[in-house]
């Protein structure tokens, strides 16, 4: 029972991480390095504002997710677009941005004490005999509505469908009068958007600390290549899959090991199914 | 000649998710001779090449040479058993001049062991082979065109680079993927004898092409697709007079036009 | 441009010297001659000449570093310009060296002169025999595993507290001259600079550089182009645990932080700024990067956030770096012509 709560916990605080990662990554075919950058930043974001400035929570969140969001964009106007096509330019620039960010907080945001962002709610709650506390809760419901109103919105909204016609092809695109620089930038701002969300969402249940960026770059981008890339389905899938791996491994060798877990996850994936579990005819394309 | 077909080509079917690209495409390729493979936009003509040479993996069926199955096999032996293609777009190493594209083949260990173009003994030094190699296949040795770096060469000339990386090999069988197309009519011209000799020199030649009345003037059989499907397989003149094969070019609307004014 | 309708361009054109060195009649005279070795021997003249130059112990120390990095970064450019694998786990490479060399010299007792070159091989092997089932895999996806291994690795002797486990391994003996460490890898860097110079001019480095180019055509030219990718990755990862065991007898330690992501990073950045495929580039850059990123010490984790903003500041507007720069202008000059 235990297993079943923390694991179903664990893999939707992974699918929000990946979230904004795979909708970089499946529209602008950029391998965002500075997703956990750009978490962590929105962390200190939000807590600036309540500590700093002392507005309300509410402010806070909305405050957080535009002005993260307006950053992911203008780094992705200002710089990555000039790289754009060039993976390895790519991956070295945005990875550039990542260290620039995380390493910057660390000299000048945070310095020894703990940094903590309010909870939601308050309180707990219990099920089958552990206490779970709302927030967590509050994690796995929102998850949940954030990948249902993300179809929804790629699906039936216009924006929406531009963004879907890139990722299948976007020299097609392109001819049917879709700017797939501004789309870009505009995922790109999504996708900062949704790291910010998981921020405001999963901070709160632990401290704030720069090495954190790191990490939910890494279990991003293991649900991502486990997951598929470019299939929202197969990520989600991913994100229980090694959720629940993970608590497994927690429960029975120890904590040390939580993130082999997602290390091992991504290595023996491309070396064994590069496509990953999920993605469809992208074999040909990846591997030579 | 010996009795066995050079190639065979046995009940070949290659789907690409749900699309059929081919379907049971069963030819053999006979020791010396050229066979022609035409077929309108998207008949399957190049996926029957990668399936030949092992760049995709059919679905089903075979492919022998000498009696041999090489279905299954990584392209790079089967290029080392002899069976070499060219690709319809050429990428040449770009930044490397046209002398020196010829090297890297000549590396191979087909190049090694057959001893380079020249045949026979230890392989000299690969830049002089080169050389020779391009000027067999028509680069002017004296002018500057084999030291040009690749990119500022013609189409002509980067045809016959893709042949001549083939002829670095010493092949038995090369599959041509449209060597004509993209080229002027005086660059088609001198293209044309160069095919012949090379099937005197004892080489097989599969022809995948779009220029019918060149492609006749060569091929001694000729294969049609349609649809991953073979239609015909015989003589050009009997190709040609063949109905669906009209068909398959024209349209069927234009087909009965020309029927009734006939 | 400065006149708003073109009507002037900037031409560039070799300079009549370059020309006459192009072939054998550089032989023909001294200033010609000169002409071409002098770049060679201003670099071989500089690294020699720079421990007996600079103030103290502290920054011999740190020219050691830079030839390290240097060696890091060669492998790197050597990888990624030449064979096309772009590999960000410069860290892997240093870890492997790093901890086999420390076995050896505190496990074996053997001297330091005999376990780097061993730790550099035997490394080479390790790494490329983990990195082989990896090799079909395209640029990003090679990129991102090659990322993954040293924190992989660094986790597992973390959790199984093996290999000294987070205290790292003590105790290893440095190398027995101070001279002969500070030239021995100095040495080092320069053959394998040259060594690396000399291999992508040969036919085989011919053959990997097409791999890079196209590696379709490699193949239906009957070559097996993970066998020549195998090959790549089993020389630069030797380089790589080279710089790995230098660097272990260096500071006498041997820990997780040699999986740390700097060793990653600061290749790729020298790389970078100085001018990637060129090979003399990466050397150029890790002599103005590290010795920079010393002199920022102070400042802690800033100096990182310092160098990557370089890193993003070349590699978005001045991609081709300073070494490609000062060929151009050593090669080439520059004037405006009408049209």
């Amino acid at each position: 029972m235990e297993i079943l709560i923390y694991g179903t916990i664990n893999s939707v605080a992974l699918a929000l991480y990946a979230l904004g990662f795979a909708l970089v990554y499946g529209i602008c075919r950029l391998p965002n390095f500075a997703h956990g950058a750009l978490y962590v930043l929105s962390g200190f974001i939000a807590w600036t504002m309540i500590n700093t400035f002392g507005s309300n929570l509410l402010v806070a969140v909305v405050a957080t997710l535009l002005v993260t969001g307006i950053i992911g964009a203008v780094i992705y106007r200002l710089f990555l677009i000039r790289v754009r096509g060039m993976e390895i330019s790519e991956i070295i620039a945005s990875y550039a941005i990542a260290l620039a960010i995380l390493e910057g907080l660390r000299w000048g945001g945070f310095k020894g004490m703990t940094y903590t962002l309010p909870v939601f709610i308050e309180g707990s709650v219990t099920i089958g005999g552990i206490s779970v506390d709302y927030q967590r809760i509050l994690v796995v419901v929102v998850g949940a509505a954030l990948v249902a109103f993300l179809w929804l919105f790629t699906h039936y909204t216009r924006v929406g469908l531009a963004l879907r016609g890139m990722a299948q092809d976007e020299r097609a695109a392109l001819m049917l009068g879709i700017d797939s620089d501004m789309m870009a930038v505009v995922a790109m701002g999504m996708g900062s958007m949704l790291a910010a969300f998981a921020a405001i969402l999963l901070l709160p249940l632990g401290n704030i600390v720069v090495e954190s960026g790191y990490n939910v770059l890494i279990l991003a981008i293991a649900v991502c290549i486990v997951g598929g890339i470019g299939s929202w389905m197969g990520a989600v899938l991913a994100a229980f899959l090694i959720g629940f791996a993970q608590i497994l491994t927690v429960v029975y060798l120890g904590s040390h090991y939580q993130m082999m877990v997602a290390l091992l996850a991504i290595i023996l994936t491309l070396i064994l199914k590069p496509s990953g579990l999920f993605g469809q005819q992208k074999e040909l394309e990846e591997r030579v | 000649m010996t009795d066995t077909p050079l190639l065979q080509v046995t009940n070949v079917t290659k789907t690409f998710g749900g699309i059929i690209a081919l379907n049971n495409v069963s030819f053999d390729v006979n020791k010396g001779e050229i066979l022609g493979i035409i077929g309108p936009n998207g008949s399957g003509k190049t996926t029957v090449v990668n399936c030949i040479t092992g760049f995709v993996k059919v679905s089903s069926g075979r492919v022998l040479f000498r009696g041999e199955t090489i279905t299954g096999k990584p392209p790079h032996k089967i290029a080392d058993m002899g069976v070499l293609r060219t690709f319809q777009i050429m990428r040449p190493y770009f930044s490397l001049p046209a002398y020196k594209n010829l090297v890297i083949p000549l590396c191979s260990p087909r190049a090694r062991r057959t001893g380079g173009w020249r045949g026979g003994g230890k392989l000299g030094d690969r830049n002089t082979v080169s050389i020779d190699i391009l000027e067999e296949i028509g680069f002017e040795r004296d002018s500057y065109v084999p030291y040009k770096t690749t990119n500022t060469l013609p189409t002509g000339y980067l045809k016959r680079l893709e042949l001549a990386r083939c002829l670095a090999l010493k092949p038995e069988l090369i599959i041509c993927d449209e060597v004509f197309s993209g080229l002027s009519m005086s660059e088609i011209a001198s293209m044309v004898p160069l095919i012949e000799r090379l099937q005197m020199d004892g080489i097989t030649l599969i022809m995948i092409e779009h220029r019918l009345r060149e492609l006749f003037q060569v091929a001694n059989r000729v294969m049609v697709l349609n649809f991953g499907e073979k239609l015909v397989e015989g003589s050009a003149r009997e190709v040609m007079a063949d109905e669906r094969v009209r068909e398959a070019y024209f349209g069927s609307e234009v087909v009965e036009e020309v029927m009734k004014h006939a | 441009m400065k006149i708003g309708t073109q009507q002037r361009r900037q031409e560039r054109i070799d300079r009549g010297i370059k020309v006459r060195t192009d072939g054998l009649y550089a032989l023909m005279s001294w200033r010609e001659l000169a002409y071409l070795i002098a770049p060679r021997l201003l670099l071989i003249g500089g690294l020699l000449l720079l421990p007996l130059v600079v103030p103290g112990m502290y920054w011999l120390r740190v020219i050691s570093i830079v030839c390290i990095y240097a060696l890091l970064a060669l492998s790197f450019d050597f990888l990624a310009h030449y064979v096309g694998l772009v590999s960000l786990g410069g860290a892997f490479f240093v870890g492997v060296g790093g901890y086999l060399t420390a076995l050896l010299n505190t496990g074996m007792g053997i001297s330091p002169l005999v376990a780097i070159p061993v730790a550099a091989i035997f490394g080479g092997v390790i790494c490329t025999i983990l990195l082989l089932p990896c090799l079909p895999l395209r640029g990003v996806y090679f990129a991102i595993v090659t990322l993954m291994y040293p924190l992989f690795l660094a986790r597992v002797i973390e959790a199984l507290n093996i290999l000294g486990g987070t205290d790292g391994i003590m105790g290893i003996d440095g190398v027995p001259y101070v001279w002969l460490e500070q030239y021995g890898i100095i040495a080092m860097l320069l053959l394998i600079l040259f060594g690396l110079r000399r291999l992508v001019n040969t036919d085989l480095g011919l053959v990997m550089r097409a791999v890079k180019d196209n590696d379709q055509a490699v193949r239906a030219s009957g070559m097996n182009i993970t066998h020549y990718k195998a090959l790549a990755v089993f020389i630069a990862s030797s380089v790589g645990c080279l710089a790995g065991a230098c660097l272990v007898h260096t500071y006498m330690w041997a820990g997780i932080s040699t999986f740390a992501l700097d060793f990653s990073v600061l290749p790729i950045a020298a790389t970078v700024i100085g001018g990637g495929g060129t090979l003399v580039g990466p050397v150029l850059g890790c002599l103005i990067l590290v010795p920079i990123s010393e002199l920022l010490r102070d400042f802690g984790t800033l100096r990182i956030v310092f160098y990557s903003l370089i890193l993003l500041g070349f590699i978005v507007f001045r991609s081709d770096g300073l070494m490609i720069y000062g060929q151009r202008k050593y090669h080439q000059f520059e004037r405006w012509t009408d049209i």
